[in-house]
């Protein structure tokens, strides 16, 4: 399928029956799951329930050994590789927040603009005021405006955690998926985050996956819950949080 | 074009540039000027030395352009050095004419010994300087192009990368040894007489070949300033630290890699075509697994990641060979090698410069701030006096 297909439907991210194993694990099981424009879902479930390999499956990291993964109703997500689909508009934070240490924090959001990527628009590169006020911008969001001059490595976790969706934020991508943002935080930085996820929404489709109730609860949006590797329920917060399998593999425990 | 000497220009690359040329032109005047024998006087067999040193330096410097920035462990990159320099060689052969031992106007002497009926097609065109000049540059360049095409789009990296450019310098190296190859075999290319017309072996061609690779080190720096100081060397490293999260940025990482790979194999062709005339000969040794190997250890010596240091690694490096090569300790510089390169691992892992610079920027870091800090009061944004005071 190329972009002119017309659309199979009106999901801004679609999977339908798609299946991972990784040496006879199966890691995705039959998942389907479809994500409207300018949604926010909010993604739960047990260690190792697949959710992480679900990020990997949509961005190109894995290949999928079956099923449909499609972006925008037209584009099939499983014949890309990572840069074209980040290039397609999906942008990722991951668990472990991954930022380039040894470079400062503008620097970092220097290289994360969705500006021309190629070899010779980067070798002559000439930083112009639009993209320096863009910097600004997400710095003044992310409250890292005072260090941003500081190497990135020496941010606190949950600084680096920012820093991460501050570099999503300059990538300025359609669908934002999140991979647990608020591991590390105290509660006022995870409160703060909701309030930002919120923000970031009102213009973007976002996905986020976390283990903290609170933090979830407070974004009040639709959760799903995976379960080895297949949706196990869905629905608002107090439906999933009230449903007896729910219960019993994640939030009983 | 301003801008980008600016930025490539701080001190540290200025003090260098300053350096190499001062003392290239300090080491050629002393050679041409004082007579032979005074004491300042800086005989013709060491400017030829140090143009050796010179010509390895620049080696090193495309090393660092790679692995210092880029993450790219080559072990292989003396094969782009050597074929540098046997490019220059084959113009250096055909220039002897029919002055070689058998007097053929066409063949070189040991095409005439291996009964070669003709001139092998791929030696056509090599009388001329600007061809072999041209080739300096295109067959290194040619060769990393194909290998790091089909190596960084299948992700080759790490170790596995570094054990593959080891086996292609290993098999340029039995290719080489080939009589039937074509370049000489085992004695490989020598004996030389001009270059452009002038004498390799007078004075005067060995100070004008040292300034010439004097003034090529500073060119290969500037460049690899130019690049490591734009947004791309920013993204190189990146790719370094945290390969898979600049993919997920939307940067094709393959490319910029094949770009800094073939940018760096041009520049140690260069080093290998300088070299040749100044030590008047190349054969397939300079294709051993080891050369690329002690080269890498030039680079980790003076420090990875900051050019100036490789350079100096391999100034350093080099003389300490030169030095106890020729006593009585020769039979243990390999040891010894092994050794410094141990040492600097354990005791000095960032090398000279990196060492040096880690205590140094500290310092520099805090009175930029405060430069800083005095341009913001100029600027008036002065925090506001407490009023309680
Ligand atoms: N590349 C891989 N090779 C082998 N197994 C893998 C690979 N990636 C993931 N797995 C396995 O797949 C399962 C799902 O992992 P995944 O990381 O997606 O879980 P998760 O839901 O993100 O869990 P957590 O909440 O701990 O982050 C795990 O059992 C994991 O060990
Ligand atoms: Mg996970």
């Amino acid at each position: 399928m190329n972009v002119m297909d017309p659309r199979v439907t009106s999901a801004i991210l679609y999977l339908d029956g798609v299946h991972v194993s990784f040496d006879g694990f199966h890691a995705i099981n039959n998942l389907s799951l479809a994500l409207e424009p300018g949604e926010m879902r909010a993604i739960i479930g047990p260690n190792g329930a697949g959710k992480t390999t679900m990020m990997d499956i949509i961005t190109g990291k894995t290949k999928p050994d079956e099923g449909v993964v499609l972006f925008d109703g037209s584009t099939d997500l499983t014949r890309l590789d990572e840069t074209r689909i980040a290039e397609l508009g999906i942008g990722r934070k991951f668990q472990k927040p991954t930022v380039f240490e040894s470079q400062t924090i503008e620097d970092n959001l220097l290289l994360a603009l969705n500006v021309d990527h190629s070899v010779k628009g980067t070798l002559f590169w000439r930083g112009s005021k639009d993209e320096s006020e863009r910097i600004d911008r997400v710095l003044e969001t992310i409250r890292l405006k005072d260090v941003r001059r500081k190497m990135a490595g020496s941010l606190s976790h949950g600084q680096k955690q920012w820093l991460e969706i501050g570099m999503l934020l300059a990538q300025d991508p359609k669908l934002l998926l999140v991979d647990e943002p608020v591991a590390g935080m105290t509660d006022v930085e995870t409160h703060q985050t909701a309030e930002l996820l919120k923000e970031i929404n009102k213009e973007k489709t976002v996905m986020v996956v976390e283990h903290d109730m609170t933090f979830v609860r407070e974004l009040g949006v639709k959760v799903t819950c995976l379960h080895e590797g297949t949706v196990l329920a869905e629905g608002s917060i107090d439906d999933v949080s009230s449903n007896e399998r729910v219960i019993e593999v994640y939030l009983g425990r | 074009m301003q801008h980008i000497l600016t930025r490539s220009l701080d001190r540290a690359a200025t003090t260098f540039i300053l350096v190499v040329a001062g003392l290239g032109i300090l080491i050629s005047l002393s050679n041409i000027l004082l007579p032979a024998g005074s004491f300042f006087q800086v005989p013709t067999y060491l400017v030829a030395l140090f143009g050796k040193y010179v010509c390895y330096a620049i080696l090193a410097l495309s090393i660092d352009l790679i692995w210092g920035y880029c993450g790219i462990l080559s072990l292989g990159h003396g094969a782009f050095f050597a074929l540098g320099g046997y490019a220059m060689g084959m113009y250096l052969m055909r220039q002897i004419g029919s002055r070689g031992v058998y007097g053929n106007p066409i063949l070189p002497d040991f095409m005439v010994f291996l009964n070669y009926p003709k001139l092998p097609w791929y030696w056509h065109g090599f009388d001329m300087f600007w061809f072999a000049a041209l080739m300096v540059l295109l067959v290194p360049g040619l060769l990393a192009f194909c290998f790091g095409w089909l190596a960084f789009r299948s992700r080759v990296t790490g170790v596995y990368l570094s054990i593959i450019t080891q086996a292609m310098t290993y098999a340029l190296l039995l290719a080489f040894f080939r009589n039937d190859f074509g370049f000489g075999g085992n004695n490989g290319l020598t004996d030389f007489k001009d270059i452009l017309g002038f004498n390799v072996q007078a004075d005067g061609t060995r100070v004008a070949l040292f300034l010439l690779s004097c003034f090529s080190l500073i060119l290969a720096f500037l460049i690899c300033r130019a690049v490591v100081t734009s947004k791309l060397g920013k993204l190189l490293i990146a790719i370094r630290d945290a390969e898979s999260r600049t993919r997920f940025l939307g940067y094709r990482v393959e490319s910029y890699k094949l770009f800094v790979f073939t940018l760096s194999a041009c520049m140690a062709g260069v080093a290998g075509a300088l070299y040749v005339p100044q030590v008047g000969i190349i054969n397939p040794s300079e294709f051993a697994p080891g050369n690329s190997i002690e080269a890498v250890i030039w680079v980790a010596v003076g420090g990875r990641g900051t050019l100036t240091g490789a350079a100096l690694g391999a100034v350093v490096v080099n003389y300490a060979k030169t030095y106890f090569t020729s006593g009585p300790l020769a039979p243990y510089w390999l040891f010894m090698l092994g050794a410094l390169f141990i040492l600097v691992t354990l005791l000095l892992p960032k090398g000279i410069v990196g060492t040096f610079n880690a205590w140094w920027e500290p310092w520099k870091a805090q009175r930029i701030s405060d430069a800083d800090e005095s341009a913001a009061r100029e600027d008036g944004i002065e925090p506001k006096p407490n009023p309680a005071e």
